[in-house]
C-alpha cells in the first residue's frame, strides 16, 4: 500500500527544500515528491495541513540499557519511544552491561532491534571492556554493524590510546565519538563549577574538564587526520576550540543536546538530581554560547543523549544520584520552541541537526527526503502545544527536569521504512 | 515578628532578619530556663525528635537532644554512617519509617548537601538542618549570632573575620549569611585553594593575609581544618597552615583588646588555634556550646508554633 502525504511544508535540509509539496512513499521507498499529487482510492492518503513534513529524525546519542538494565530500558521500548518522539533512526551507546566491545553484542542489538520500530544502529566501544586501554577490534565491529566508536560515559584518558584509535578507525571511515571529560580534573563534581556550586556547597566540574579534552583529541585528528566527533558539548569555551578546529580544517564535528542551549545550572537547587547531567548545566553564556554554535554550523548535531534511570536511583540525594536525563521526547519540542520561535533558526537550519547532518556523520543513507530515497518520514506540527508530565511521557522512566512545561511542536505521524509506526492519539 | 511561619529549619537563606532576631531573642530566654535547677519546660511534651546522623557528631547532636529534652520530647537518636546509605534503604525510605513511627521532627546530619531540602520536598514532618555537605549549617550560624549578640548587643557595625578552609565549610557559608543579613562586615580568610573566588558573590571582603587582617576585627572565628584536605594538594603540609593561619599567642598579641575568639568545634589544638587562645578569657567556645542548647531550643519551640515570651527584659539587639 503507497501512503501520500498531503498539503504539509516539506523540510529537506540537505538540498534545501522548504515548499508545498507532497510525497508519496511505497515500498520502504520514496516513490515520488512533487506538487497537487492525487492519490489512489487504496492509497493511505495523510492530511499534513499546516504541519512539517521532515525527513526521518535522526538521533544519534541515545541509552537503552540493553543488556544489562532491562529494568529500566529495553531496545524494543527506546525504539518505541523514539517512534513516538519523531526519531526513526538512532545510534546506541555501548555503556551497556556488557559493554559492546565484540561482534556478538553488536549483533544482539540489531536482532533485538529488528523486532522494533525504528532503525537502530550501534555504536562500539573505542577500547576492550571500555577500560580506555587496548583499541578494540573495529573491523570486526564494523562488519557486525557498528557504525562508530566511543567510550561514552568513559573518557579515554591516555593520549596514545586515543592516538591509535583515530588513526586506526581512519581505515573504516568511522568516526571516534569522543565523552571528552577529564576525569582528573572533574574530581567527582557534581555540577558546573561556578557561582551556584559555591552557595550550594557542591563538588563542581570545571567547564576546563569538558575543554581541555576537546582541545586534546583535536590536536589528535589534526596529527592522525582521523574522524573525531564530539559528544553533547556543554560550554562556550568548546564550542570556540572547536570553532578553531573546523577552520583550521581539521575533520571535526560535534554535537549538543536540547538541555544545553534550554537550561542552565541555576535550575539545580529547584530540581536537584533530575538537573544532573554530564557534562552538567553550564551558565547563560555557555547557554548562548551553545545557540550560536548551533547557529553558524559549529554545532553539527543535536543528539539527546537519552538517558532513563529508575526513579528509586534519582529519588536520592543529589549527590547520589546518577547522572542523565531521558531526552527523546522533549528534543523536538524544545527545538521548535527554543530555537524556532525564541532564537530565529529557520527550519532548515534547526532540522538539519537532527536529520543529514547526523547521518552524514555515521555515513548513513538516512536523514534526507528524497525520490528513490528510504521512506522515513517525521511529521510536526509546530503550532501544536505539548504538555511535559505523566500522561505525555510514554518512557518508562521519567527523569526529565521539563516536567510541567508547556511546549510547542507536536508529533503527527512518523514513518519508518514506509510504515507508520506513529500517529497522534 | 509574631512567629516562624515555616516547617522546616533547612538553612539560612531562607530566614529573614527579623526571623533571626526573633530566635536569638527566644533563645535568651531559653538559656534563662536552662542554667536554673529545674530545667525542663512542657513546650514538647508529646512529641517525638528524631535524630538522625549520616555523619559523625558529638556536639551538635547533644545538643539537640538535650534541647529537646528539655522540652519534654521523647527522642530517639538513629545512628547512621554513610556506608549503610550506600548499600541499604534509601534516605526517603528511612525518613518515611520514621513518619509511621510519628516522629514530629527530624533532625538530620548529612555529608551530602542539599539532602535536608531533598527531604523537605518529599515528607510531611519538620525538616531542621544539623548540617548538610558544604551547603549550611543554620543553628550553628544561629548560636554563633546569638553568641555574638549576648556579648556586644549587637552585629551592626561589627568586622567578623572567618579563618580557614571556607570552600569545604558549610559553618563559614551559614555565618556569612546570617552576619551579613544583621549588618556585620565580614571578611573571608585562608589559603587561595580554600577560598574561592566565587565567595564574591556574598558581598563579603577576602583576604589570603591573615596577620593584616587581624588587628581590624572584632571577632575572630576560626574554622576546623581537615587534615585530609593536604592529601588533595590544597595546601603543602600542615606545617606550612600552621605557619600562615595558626591564631597563635603572637598573633593574638595584634588583636584588640576586647576581641572575641570563636570556634564551632571540634578544634584542633596547635593547628588552627594555641591551646593558650582557646582558653583565653577573650574565648567564647564553650558560651558557644552552652548557646547552642538554649538556640536549639528556640527553633523547637518556635517550629512548634510558639510565640515571642512578653519578658521586659528581652530587648530587641
Amino acid at each position: 500500500m503507497r501512503i501520500v502525504i498531503k498539503n504539509g511544508r516539506l523540510i529537506d535540509p540537505a538540498s534545501g527544500t522548504d515548499d508545498r509539496l507532497d510525497v508519496v512513499l511505497s515500498g520502504g521507498r520514496v516513490e515520488a515528491i512533487d506538487r497537487n499529487i492525487k492519490g489512489s482510492a487504496e492509497d493511505e492518503v495523510i492530511d499534513a495541513e499546516g504541519s512539517l513534513v521532515l525527513p526521518g529524525l535522526v538521533d544519534m546519542h541515545v541509552h537503552f540499557r540493553e543488556p544489562g538494565r532491562e529494568d529500566v530500558e529495553t531496545i524494543l521500548g527506546g525504539s518505541m519511544v523514539a517512534a513516538k518522539s519523531g526519531f526513526t533512526s538512532v545510534c546506541t551507546m555501548p555503556n551497556t552491561t556488557p559493554v559492546i566491545d565484540n561482534q556478538a553484542l553488536v549483533r544482539f542489538i540489531i536482532m533485538e532491534a529488528a523486532k522494533g520500530p525504528i532503525n537502530v544502529f550501534p555504536s562500539a566501544n573505542i577500547t576492550k571492556g571500555g577500560k580506555g586501554e587496548e583499541i578494540s577490534e573495529m573491523g570486526e565491529l564494523i562488519k557486525g554493524g557498528a557504525v562508530a566508536f566511543t567510550d561514552d560515559g568513559r573518557p579515554v584518558m591516555s593520549s596514545i590510546t586515543m592516538r591509535r584509535a583515530l588513526e586506526y578507525s581512519r581505515m573504516f571511515g568511522a568516526p571516534i565519538l569522543s565523552h571528552a571529560e577529564d576525569k582528573s580534573l572533574a574530581d567527582d563534581g557534581l555540577m558546573n563549577e561556578g557561582l551556584n556550586s559555591i552557595r550550594l556547597g557542591l563538588k563542581g566540574i570545571p567547564r576546563e574538564a569538558e575543554e581541555v579534552m576537546i582541545a586534546r583529541d583535536i590536536l589528535l585528528a589534526r596529527l592522525t587526520k582521523g574522524k573525531i566527533h564530539f559528544c553533547h558539548v556543554s560550554s562556550e569555551g568548546s564550542v570556540e576550540i572547536i570553532r578553531r578546529g573546523k577552520n583550521d580544517k581539521i575533520n571535526v564535528t560535534c554535537e549538543t543536546a536540547p538541555h544545553y542551549f534550554s537550561l542552565t545550572d541555576d535550575e539545580v537547587e529547584e530540581l536537584m538530581s533530575m538537573a544532573k547531567m554530564n557534562p552538567p548545566l553550564r551558565t547563560e553564556s555557555d547557554r548562548k554560547g551553545i545557540i550560536e554554535g548551533l547557529r553558524d554550523g559549529t554545532i553539527d548535531v543535536i543528539a539527546t543523549d537519552h538517558a532513563p534511570h529508575s526513579p528509586n536511583e534519582k529519588m536520592q540525594e543529589i549527590e547520589y544520584a546518577p547522572f542523565g536525563i531521558i531526552g527523546l521526547e522533549t528534543s523536538v519540542p524544545l527545538i521548535i520552541t527554543e530555537l524556532v520561535r525564541k532564537n530565529n533558526f529557520s527550519y532548515i537550519q534547526a532540522f538539519a541537526k537532527v536529520t543529514c547532518n547526523p547521518a552524514g556523520i555515521l555515513n548513513l543513507d538516512r536523514g534526507v527526503l528524497k525520490s528513490g530515497g528510504h521512506a522515513d518520514v517525521t511529521i510536526v506540527n509546530p503550532e501544536r502545544k505539548i504538555k511535559v508530565d505523566e500522561q505525555f511521557l510514554l518512557s518508562k522512566c521519567k527523569n526529565t527536569p521539563f516536567t510541567g512545561r508547556e511546549l510547542y511542536g507536536s508529533i503527527e505521524y512518523t514513518i519508518c521504512n514506509g510504515k507508520i509506526v506513529y500517529r497522534r492519539g | 515578628m509574631n512567629a516562624l511561619n515555616r516547617k522546616d529549619l533547612l538553612d539560612i537563606k531562607s530566614l529573614s532578619p527579623e526571623e533571626i532576631l526573633l530566635i536569638c531573642d527566644t533563645a535568651k530566654y531559653f538559656k534563662d530556663v536552662f542554667t536554673r535547677d529545674v530545667k525542663t519546660v512542657p513546650v514538647l511534651r508529646g512529641k517525638t525528635v528524631c535524630t538522625l546522623f549520616y555523619e559523625p557528631s558529638t556536639r551538635t547532636r547533644l545538643s539537640f537532644e538535650l534541647a529537646a529534652k528539655m522540652l519534654s520530647a521523647n527522642t530517639i537518636n538513629v545512628p547512621v554512617t554513610t556506608s549503610s546509605v550506600v548499600k541499604g534503604e534509601s534516605l526517603i525510605d528511612t525518613v518515611r519509617t520514621l513518619e509511621a513511627m510519628k516522629a514530629d521532627y527530624i533532625v538530620m546530619r548529612h555529608a551530602a548537601s542539599l539532602a535536608p531540602h531533598f527531604l523537605s520536598k518529599n515528607i510531611d514532618g519538620s525538616v531542621i538542618n544539623g548540617g548538610d555537605g558544604y551547603h549550611a549549617h543554620p543553628t550553628q550560624a544561629l548560636l554563633d549570632t546569638y553568641s555574638i549578640i549576648e556579648k556586644r548587643g549587637t552585629l551592626k557595625g561589627l568586622h567578623i573575620g572567618i579563618i580557614g578552609d571556607i570552600k569545604h565549610s558549610r559553618v563559614a557559608r551559614s555565618d556569612l549569611l546570617v552576619f551579613k543579613k544583621l549588618g556585620a562586615k565580614v571578611t573571608l580568610c585562608g589559603p587561595s585553594t580554600l577560598l574561592p573566588d566565587e565567595f564574591e558573590q556574598y558581598g563579603v571582603d577576602m583576604t589570603y593575609d591573615f596577620d593584616e587582617l587581624l588587628p581590624d576585627l572584632d571577632v575572630v572565628n576560626m574554622l576546623r581544618i581537615q587534615r585530609e584536605r593536604q592529601q588533595g594538594s590544597l595546601f603543602p603540609s600542615i606545617r606550612e597552615y600552621n605557619l600562615l593561619y595558626c591564631l597563635t599567642e603572637e598573633r593574638f598579641a595584634k588583636c584588640r583588646s576586647d576581641v572575641i575568639i570563636m570556634h564551632p568545634g571540634p578544634m584542633n589544638r596547635g593547628i588552627e588555634i594555641d591551646d593558650a587562645i582557646a582558653d583565653h578569657p577573650n574565648s567564647i567556645i564553650n558560651e558557644q556550646v552552652t548557646n547552642g542548647v538554649a538556640v536549639r531550643m528556640a527553633v523547637f519551640y518556635l517550629l512548634a508554633g510558639g510565640t515571642p515570651f512578653k519578658d521586659e527584659e528581652n530587648q530587641e539587639a
